[in-house]
């Protein structure tokens, strides 16, 4: 490999730190796709896929994409939580790769949330 | 391949969680990983150590934060199907509090994390210690860049000056201040060298540095060889550290692959070279003079200074020898500059400590806290306190050449100059921690015959004084102590102080003299009354069974090795003392309920009525218990 320069240097640091984003932890927000046994049966892992090839694309990296276990609803899954940084959170039932898709375009990356799909918005109150 | 990576599970490869097991764990999670599908999600990172070392085999997991502990292969199936697959963090891998039960998912809330500060470890758990780009990607080597591209030697030297960065190996000597002694010799070749031959027991600041990040100590090395006009370095890392060694040479060998090592740094005029010399763990090393002999290839003994290695040193030539943490905190401090490092810490000493803190403490690990911290928030709030809710006794810090710290003085904070005013040292930051069984005068003992073996013998007063030292101690400890050895001992320890040359023996009587500064009754009692308040003096000590305790269920008696207790079925059992080895491990089988096995010592052991022969229990009890009215 040739000789490095200080910019080819700060190039480098550029890419690499793409790869580390994760490890980063600044986050205006995260995704949390509801794993439990009537998720996954439902169809989370799908849901899961389709939004990974999202962020994929995007090359977003300021979303902290996580799963978590049963929102309590297991009729109306899948579901995913939206939690944007200053906004309540939103629950978004039923959902197919395509409906993942269009919340991950319409309301994570633009902001708007898509009413038709939304179960609530806001949690339940912790005890 | 698309980029589907959303977990990554930051598994902490330092020397302790490997020896527990880390890359079996890794191999497992791989495996299992593999089996769920989840290969492209969640990616393993072996990572340096952690830090928190008493609960390896550890990781985190990221972006979550959530801190795993005690990981077994066992546990793995079930964490990725849980956790990975189906979101549900698993509570009993967690860290749970002593005293607890409720466990701590997040590291941030972990009390061991919190009060930290990293500037040192900064990279720690985050970087793959052999990647380069990943200490690039955390602004690695743009320090060196700042410096070969807008900077002149003279101006390093002086914004290291301006920090107040101050030596990490023991000493706490002035950093910019050395390096400028180095800058003005006129004579070349000039030599750096980094000093990692880390001696003391229970510490290992150095060598995790070199595991977690060794790049962090190639651009140290690098600016400060170029700050004091020298072309080539020496890392010497004693032979015990292989893991230290392999990442290290990893390290260099990418280095040199990106042009950041070599001729021509960064497309600059300047070249630099690090070379590997690896000692063979002679404690003598870490002093600087032996150090130099022994990359000489000489025996390594001291000599006198001056002249100073900045002066004269490698080969005769001009030589900078800096501690590696010392060196890991450059980088930081040109990129942030002096003021901000000189705003860290206390009026003399600036920036942060790395320590091992070991000993009877709850969270045992190493923790990089900022200079100015008091021991109690050390040993209380990251240590967690002492198990099984002992009394805390004292803290020996600086290793062997440092000495204890008592109770009365926790409050006082860490820095160079109040740990010198209680009788003790920063050295390299081991921290070693005494509860309430602890015995100081086995203490002292314990690091003179360190020191004593250690002695490379060229000073009578190091060499013949450790020597009486440690047979007063010695004698003291066996109940054969006499009127004046307080004073004999003080005396000779200051003359071991005055008289040696380097520094290990000029530290060596440092544990010998703060134990008898701050437990002088303790001495007093091995002494006067044959008495050893701790317990720990074998000689001073008997085991004896309560009769109106022992039940007589045989357990001890199957269990002593020497076969000094005598005694039938529920029958009291008796301990023949002169077949008795003391080895305590009558009263571990001994069951909590009945603990019949009491540890005496001093005037108890006269008082004691010693049974000579076997009595049933009922009739001790017909005879002893008082009569009901």
């Amino acid at each position: 490999m040739p000789k490095l320069t200080i910019d080819d240097l700060k190039k480098i640091r550029d890419d690499s730190r793409k790869e580390l984003y994760l490890r980063e932890g600044n986050y205006r927000g995260k995704v949390i796709v509801h794993m439990g046994t009537c998720g996954i049966a439902a169809g989370a892992r799908e849901i899961v896929n389709a939004l990974l090839d999202e962020f994929d694309k995007r090359k977003l990296t300021d979303i902290m994409f996580t799963t978590s276990g049963c929102a309590g609803l297991c009729s109306e899954e899948p579901m995913i939580t939206v939690e944007i940084e200053g906004a309540a959170p939103v629950k978004y039932r039923k959902l197919t790769p395509d409906k993942a898709k269009r919340i991950f375009n319409e309301h994570i990356i633009g902001g708007k949330v898509i009413t038709d799909f939304v179960l609530g918005v806001g949690s339940e109150r912790v005890g | 391949m698309a980029e589907k990576k959303r977990i990554e599970l930051m598994v902490c490869t330092g020397t302790g969680c490997f020896a527990g097991g880390a890359y079996q764990i890794i191999d497992e999670l791989k495996k299992e990983l593999e089996l769920f599908g989840l290969k492209e999600e969640v990616t393993v990172v072996a990572t340096g150590c952690n830090g928190f070392c008493g609960q390896g085999p550890l990781m985190v997991v990221l972006p979550d934060n959530i801190f795993y502990g005690w990981l077994e292969t066992k546990d793995i199936h079930h964490l990725v199907e849980e956790h990975f697959l189906k979101g549900r963090p698993v509570k009993k891998l967690m860290f749970i509090p002593p005293e607890q039960k409720e466990p701590l998912p997040l590291i941030s809330d972990i009390p061991f994390f919190k009060k930290q500060l990293l500037i040192v470890l900064r990279n720690k758990g985050i970087i793959d210690p052999e990647k380069i780009t990943d200490y690039i990607a955390r602004d690695g080597y743009l320090a060196i860049s700042k410096v070969l591209s807008s900077m002149n030697p003279i101006d390093v030297v002086n914004e290291i000056l301006k920090s107040g960065l101050r030596g990490r190996g023991g000493a706490g000597f002035p950093t910019g201040r050395k390096w400028q002694v180095a800058s003005q010799q006129s004579k070349s070749p000039k030599y750096l060298i980094a000093n990692c031959d880390e001696g003391d027991p229970g510490a290992y600041m150095d060598r995790s540095v070199l595991e977690s990040d060794p790049h962090s100590v190639i651009e140290g090395m690098t600016i400060a060889g170029y700050a004091i006009g020298s072309t080539n370095g020496f890392i010497y890392v004693r032979t015990e550290y292989p893991l230290a060694i392999k990442r290290m040479r990893i390290a260099i060998e990418q280095a040199q692959e990106y042009g950041l090592l070599g001729k021509n740094i960064l497309g600059t005029n300047f070249n630099f070279e690090i070379e590997i010399r690896e000692g063979s763990g002679a404690f003598v090393c870490g002093e600087e003079t032996s150090l130099i002999h022994s990359i000489e290839g000489n025996i390594p003994e001291p000599r006198q200074r001056p002249p100073f290695p900045a002066q004269e040193g490698l080969w005769g030539c001009p030589t900078v020898i800096n501690n590696v943490e010392t060196l890991a905190n450059v980088p930081v401090i040109i990129s942030r500059g002096a003021d901000w490092f000189s705003n860290i810490g206390t009026e003399t000493s600036k920036g942060t400590k790395i320590f091992s803190l070991v000993g009877k403490i709850n969270n045992t690990g190493l923790i990089e806290v900022p200079m100015g911290i008091t021991l109690r928030e050390v040993v209380y709030e990251i240590g967690g306190g002492i198990p099984k809710d002992k009394k805390f006794k004292a803290v020996q810090t600086g290793g062997p050449s440092g000495g204890c710290i008592p109770a009365e003085l926790l409050d006082s904070p860490i820095d160079f100059e109040s740990l010198q005013k209680a009788g003790s040292m920063m050295g390299s930051g081991g921290m070693i921690v005494m509860d309430e069984d602890t015995c100081v005068v086995d203490v002292a003992k314990f690091f003179i015959q360190f020191t004593n073996d250690e002695s490379c013998g060229k000073c009578v007063s190091c060499r013949d004084g450790s020597d009486a030292l440690l047979e007063v101690l010695t004698r003291i400890s066996n109940g054969e102590g006499m009127d004046g050895d307080v004073e004999f001992l003080t005396e000779l320890a200051e003359s071991v102080k005055d008289a040696s040359m380097c520094g290990l023996g000029q530290t060596l009587p440092n544990p010998v003299l703060s134990t008898i500064r701050y437990f002088k009754e303790e001495y007093e009692a091995h002494i006067k009354e044959k008495r050893c308040p701790a317990l720990v003096c074998r000689n001073l000590i008997e085991y004896y069974i309560d009769p109106n305790k022992c039940v007589g269920c045989l357990l001890c008696i199957k269990t002593c090795p020497t076969e000094a207790i005598k005694g039938e079925s529920k029958h009291i059992h008796i301990i023949d003392q002169e077949k008795c080895s003391k080895c305590g491990q009558c009263m571990e089988v001994c069951p909590p309920k009945i603990s019949a096995i009491l540890k005496i010592t001093g005037k108890d052991i006269n008082n004691m009525v010693q049974l000579t022969e076997l009595i049933s229990c009922k009739e001790w009890k017909k005879e002893h218990e008082p009569a009901h009215s």
